[in-house]
């Protein structure tokens, strides 16, 4: 089963001298339990993708099956579309307003119609799983640093068990051990509970080491799909519309222009290292670095 | 004396019950010491919490030290009378260009700053001019903010402190809410407005890339300043910089691996044009 988007169009202010096309002739399938990075400069139609995959946006034109469901038919229930497909805002730190922690994560539960009890498991469950000391439970959600807020609101939507996790970039302005601890969390419930995840990002370093698969989009289009290798192959495409390809693959490039033998697909730093090794001396020593 | 000097410079968030007891006291900075020159391109790192904005603040007169001093351009941030010359002296580009930009026109929020200060018309309108030129966004100053990207409304942001002409601009993690390329417009900037007006910058972020082009790198953690140095010793310290929380640019992690593997390579890798040549060497190709 999986999530399909069949032609999806969106306009923003039709009928008006603003009109924008946001979203145009997206047709993707999603399959169930892939980690999906979805790329993009600002403005080129990711955020309001995601925000059609529960329902939050209403497309233009085109449809949306959620297992096989077309979501936009009439006695398809919108309500139960959001519990399974959960959404991390930008920030989702403001979105907090509980007098503690633990009645924070229990907000989401509890408006699925659990009772308090079943809530209040979902809420445990799902703060040891973000890694919050229990000792902070009970505490007010604005006294914690921000990385520690940005855990305590994931660990409100992981609550809700959705099983398609949509994060829209969920480290910006997180220092690098902060970024580290919340891309490590998302990675495992992907590996743990094998739910879907799509991971919106800036950053191109950690798109390549945790997705397998990567949709860039452009002026509201799908202008690459692949695996990353495949997608960071385009990297000069890519940079004319205002990306980039990881630190890695450049150097890469560079070398393999130079007269180097060396496998240009690398784009996380144990690949390079690999490839380097291999090509200066030969040995394989980094054979078994390559496939971690 | 340069331009930003912190003698033990301490800071306390204290917070207070109803009744006014303390109710728990943080200390954000301890004991800081701080020796900026005129001209400097400086880069702060730190984790989340380290102390970073906490400083940024006071060079700024937005927060008044618990103990100690710090003097901007020689001017005693904790007199009152030197709030406002301190203001004018350093201006602030904080993260998000959203909350920095007030007016519904570029030039006009440009000359916003200016005006406020009872600047005379005609300079208004010259400073203007010149800070959107200096910030490559001239040709947008007719324009809606609300229509440029994110990377170009804080390059209008950086031209509204510009138009304040302050000797010294701090930017707090400006490129967090930007794409790769916006980013690199916004560190552009800063450089250009370093190199060409001799403005000094200090640069708050958490994008290792962004400092190896600063002339030095301050480290904080806790609220104490824990490395200082030029980018070059700062990055060949990859151990010391994972306690801290912080991570070095893609290149350097690369070259320490190599380095540790055997190779001839020598510690603090900064740039990709520099590890190609270290390669090159190694494979005995002429570059």
């Amino acid at each position: 089963m999986s999530i399909i988007l069949d032609k999806v169009n969106y306009v923003y202010s039709e009928e008006t001298a603003y009109r924008i096309q946001a979203l145009k002739d997206v047709s993707l399938t999603i399959e169930d339990g892939q980690f999906i990075g979805i790329i993009g400069h600002t403005g080129s139609g990711k955020s309001t993708l995601i925000q059609h995959l529960n329902g939050l946006m209403k497309a233009t034109s085109g449809t949306i099956y959620f297992h096989g469901q077309d979501i936009y038919d009439e006695d398809f229930d919108l309500r139960e579309l959001r519990n399974r497909v959960g959404l991390v805002f930008q920030y989702p730190e403001h979105q907090l307003f509980e007098t503690t922690i633990f009645d924070d994560v229990c907000f989401g539960p509890k408006n699925q119609g659990l009772t308090k009890d079943e809530a209040g498991l979902r809420a445990f469950e799902a703060l040891r799983n973000v890694g919050m000391p229990e000792e902070l439970y009970y505490q007010s959600p604005f006294d914690l640093s921000g990385g520690q807020k940005r855990r305590v609101a994931i660990a409100g939507v992981l609550a809700m068990k959705p099983e398609v996790l949509i994060l829209d970039e969920p480290t910006a302005g997180l220092d690098p051990a902060g970024r580290d601890e919340i891309l490590d969390l998302v990675a495992r419930m992907h590996k743990e509970r094998g739910i879907t995840v799509i991971l919106v990002s800036h950053s191109m370093e950690d798109v390549a080491k945790y997705v397998e698969r990567i949709i860039v989009m452009n002026q509201g289009s799908v202008m690459l799909d692949g695996n990353p290798k495949e997608v960071f192959r385009h990297y000069l495409e890519l940079e004319a519309v205002g990306l980039a390809a990881p630190q890695v693959t450049y150097l890469m490039h560079e070398l393999k222009s130079k007269g180097l033998m060396v496998d240009t697909d690398a784009t996380t730093v144990a690949e390079a290292r690999a490839s380097l090794l291999e090509a200066l001396t030969g040995i394989d020593a980094g054979k078994a670095d390559f496939h971690r | 004396m340069g331009i930003i000097k912190a003698k033990q410079l301490v800071h306390e968030y204290i917070r207070r019950d109803e009744e006014g007891n303390v109710e728990s006291i943080q200390t954000a900075l301890d004991h800081v010491d701080l020796d900026v020159q005129q001209g400097d391109f400086i880069a702060i790192l730190g984790h989340n919490g380290s102390g970073k904005s906490t400083l940024a603040k006071h060079i700024n007169a937005l927060l008044m030290p618990t103990e100690g001093s710090l003097w901007v351009d020689g001017m005693d941030v904790s007199k009152e009378e030197n709030i406002l010359p301190v203001r004018q002296t350093a201006g602030m580009v904080f993260q998000n260009p959203d909350n920095q930009i007030i007016a519904s026109v570029v030039e006009e929020d440009v000359g916003f700053g200016p005006e406020n200060i009872g600047v005379p018309t005609d300079e208004i309108w010259q400073r203007v001019e010149e800070s959107l030129k200096a910030v490559g966004m001239l040709k947008y100053r007719h324009h809606s903010p609300n229509k440029l990207s994110g990377g170009q409304k804080q390059r209008v942001a950086i031209a509204g402190v510009v138009a304040m002409q302050p000797k010294c601009i701090v930017l707090d993690e400006p490129t967090a809410m930007l794409d790769p390329n916006g980013r690199k417009e916004v560190i552009r900037t800063a450089h250009e407005l370093n190199k060409k007006k001799g403005v000094t910058i200090i640069l708050i972020t958490h994008y290792m890339e962004e400092v190896v082009d600063a002339d030095k790198v301050i480290v904080m953690d806790e609220g104490k300043v824990v490395m200082q140095g030029s980018p070059r010793e700062i990055f060949s310290q990859v151990g010391t910089l994972k306690e801290y929380r912080l991570d070095v640019p893609q290149v350097t992690i690369l070259a320490d691996l190599l380095r540790q593997s055997g190779l001839d390579i020598p510690l603090g890798v900064l740039t990709r044009e520099e590890l190609t040549g270290h390669i090159l060497r190694i494979a005995q190709i002429g570059a």
